[in-house]
């Protein structure tokens, strides 16, 4: 193990050189581009022996991981915003065939206007495509979080493609230091693709996606469900293989952030759970009872887990870097979904705050935990959602 | 006829498939694996072929077969190409067969790509000239003056001439072939065998219920197209084009059976006007221009 000093794109693309990819199909988006311009380079100069396509769209780049993960090999892409969302038709083909391709989507907002900062609405608009969906925090969790993503993705109980997704420029650009794992013990993790997941084989040659009736449709469907409903638990035994041989201290789903005792808890995904852990720790030295939780699966969503907590919490601030336009952001809705079983539900405020890269600040989620604990004193009716960091905005 | 003996008796195709009687693109098909042989995976993206393989768990097929996306058959290749190479598994054919829309329209982009990186693949594309899986729809490829359900009074846009784009690709070996002439069929298909890189086969393939015809007349059709001269049957070669057999013999002017003979044995071209016969009888004529031209100065 040794630690370097890298862009959370570079984390990337050491992971999927440590992960023995063989083929990678990928084309440029900002700000995507710099992991397969580093994966470039380790296939060129052979440090990687893998074959690198150089696709002419994100559609074709999608189909090639089809075509290559369909005859039996570990495949890779990354992408990026409309990139993401012109692969969207071959997504469901990947999930749909079952194959175990891991991708890292860069998140980055949506155009028109055209941008390049972040938001997470790229990743969220392809929420029911049947793919595995993991937030990273900060760099080490993105190396870390790719490399796990495989062992699931290609795990039996499972096979379903993966996606890991990541803050445009927040961590994709940003350098940190990373602790890159020794090759010898990523191979004892992650064995060797295994061919026998190819569908196609020149022995016993089969017709794959064909035609099927109203008579067979929908077991294939629940097939997909139940891989989903496994995922689950496969993430958290790999999380705990993982954080043992790697001395991390990983769980599968959801992490918490001082939840012991709390009675708000602050729930985000990807680089804002950094600052709701400061916020965290700024409201506690008001003795606030105050803590955080980060969504690292998106999907399947750890709906029983949220559970766990609901039932001793008072109060849920769900922070959203994205929106459902006419309903609110993703993550409040999911939340208050998985609340609704509860005999005893606790109060859940949504904020949409940061999209298309809007700075959200720590004094931020503060104010978002003040009117939660303003709303619990008042017995006020809760606002259903409410926007945060708006121009004009009193603070 | 020996050259008939001497193909395989074995196709890897079920002698019974779920296709419209007289579909030409079958009969191309079932030539086509008989060549090809059981060392083939052929990808089909969204077209007619998607329902002759019959529905699932049965299949006419004894090769595999990958079903993909209309836009996207020739990169789900690409990557079967490229995964065959890394596992060390050599001596397949990988093969799209696509129709003209998955070719000329939805799928130029992939094919376009996969051509340019020179993917070693057979991309055959049979040219059945529109939307036949969804109902007779016109497509980059329809000829003009033909009746499409979209096209009530007929298209008015000519058709778009891929093999001349692909031309432009600079790949080793591209080609016309018509069922109607299984000898030059043949041959042709043999050569992008032994030919590495990108090979295009653009593939005429007569559609019974879309062009209006009895299920009888598919390949008589099939040799007006060519007699007409609409059809033409060639060979681009390292970018050497050569018109091929029964169309070489009817290069010069006044050596093609007039396109009436052609447009009366069809249905669709049932409403076509003097006047549009004239525009397609001209089109014709700078296309055979065209054609000698190229196979002068590459030749």
């Amino acid at each position: 193990m040794k630690k370097a000093f890298m862009t959370g794109n570079y984390a990337a693309a050491y992971a999927v050189k440590l992960a023995d990819v063989k083929m990678v199909a990928a084309y440029p988006i900002t700000p995507q581009t710099s992991v397969i311009e580093k994966i470039s380079e380790f296939v060129a100069s052979g440090e990687m022996q893998a074959e690198y396509i150089k696709v002419e769209s994100e559609h074709s780049a999608m189909s090639c991981c089809i075509g290559a993960s369909t005859a039996g090999v570990r495949t890779f892409t990354a992408t990026s915003s409309q990139g993401l969302l012109y692969m969207h038709e071959m997504l469901h083909w990947a999930s749909g065939s079952r194959l175990p391709i891991v991708m890292v989507n860069v998140n980055r907002a949506l155009a028109p206007p055209w941008t390049i900062w972040t938001d997470q609405n790229d990743s969220i608009s392809q929420r029911d495509t049947g793919w595995i969906q993991f937030y990273c925090e900060d760099n080490q969790d993105i190396l870390d979080t790719v490399l796990q993503a495989y062992k699931i993705a290609e795990d039996q109980r499972v096979l379903l493609p993966a996606m890991v997704c990541y803050d445009g420029f927040e961590l994709s650009h940003t350098s940190m230091p990373v602790e890159v794992p020794d090759k010898r013990d990523v191979d004892s993790f992650l064995p060797p693709y295994n061919t026998a997941n190819a569908l196609i084989g020149l022995e016993h040659p089969t017709t794959v996606g064909s035609l099927v009736n109203p008579d067979l449709y929908m077991e294939f469907r629940f097939l997909i469900q139940q891989a989903m409903e496994n995922t689950k638990h496969v993430a958290e035994e790999v999380a705990e293989d993982y954080s043992w041989r790697f001395n991390r201290n990983y769980s599968g789903q959801v992490e918490c952030y001082k939840c012991k005792g709390a009675e708000v808890v602050i729930v985000s995904m990807g680089a804002l759970s950094s600052e709701a852990k400061e916020a965290v720790d700024r409201l506690r030295k008001e003795k606030l009872a105050v803590g955080a939780v980060k969504i690292k699966l998106f999907r399947p969503f750890p709906k029983e887990k949220i559970r766990e907590f609901g039932s001793r919490l008072k109060a849920f601030v769900i922070v959203d870097r994205n929106v459902s336009f006419g309903m609110e952001g993703a993550l409040f809705t999911e939340i208050k979904s998985s609340l609704y079983s509860l005999d005893e539900k606790p109060k859940v405020l949504g904020f949409v705050a940061g999209l298309g890269g809007r700075d959200i600040r720590v004094r931020d989620i503060v104010k978002m935990v003040r009117k939660a604990y303003d709303a619990m004193a008042n017995s006020k009716k809760f606002p259903d959602e409410e926007w945060i960091g708006l121009r004009g905005e009193k603070l | 006829m020996s050259w008939i003996k001497q193909l395989p008796k074995e196709v890897p195709l079920q002698s019974g498939t779920t296709s419209c009687v007289g579909c030409g693109a079958v009969l191309s098909l079932r030539l086509a694996l008989r060549i090809l042989g059981e060392r083939t995976i052929m990808v089909i993206p969204a077209s007619c072929s998607a329902i002759i393989q019959g529905g699932y768990p049965d299949t006419s097929f004894k090769i595999p077969v990958v079903n993909s996306a209309f836009a996207s058959g020739a990169a789900v290749a690409s990557g079967i190409v490229s995964a065959l190479r890394i596992r060390g598994i050599e001596n397949v054919n990988v093969v799209v067969w696509a129709g003209d829309g998955g070719t000329a329209d939805i799928g130029l982009q992939a094919l376009s790509g996969a051509a340019n990186r020179q993917e070693n693949m057979i991309y055959m594309c049979y040219d059945n000239e529109g939307y036949m899986n969804t109902g007779v729809q016109e497509s980059g490829t329809t000829p003009f003056g033909a009746w499409t359900t979209n096209a009530p009074k007929g298209k008015i846009l000519f058709k778009k001439d891929i093999p001349l784009i692909m031309m432009e690709h600079n790949v080793p070996y591209i080609a016309t072939v018509n069922v109607s002439y299984p000898q030059d069929f043949i041959a042709k298909l043999k050569k992008a065998q032994s030919c590495h890189g990108f090979k295009y086969i653009h593939v005429y393939s007569p559609c019974p219920p879309g062009w209006r015809i009895s299920a009888n007349q598919t390949t008589r059709i099939g040799r007006l197209a060519v007699e007409t001269g609409i059809w033409p049957l060639l060979e681009i070669e390292n970018g050497k084009l050569r018109l091929t057999g029964p169309s070489q013999r009817i290069l010069e002017e006044g050596k093609r059976t007039p396109i009436e003979t052609y447009l009366q044995a069809q249905e669709r071209f049932r409403k076509i006007t003097p006047e549009n016969i004239k525009s397609l009888e001209d089109w014709i004529e700078q296309s055979w221009k065209r054609y000698a031209a190229l196979q002068k100065c590459t030749g």
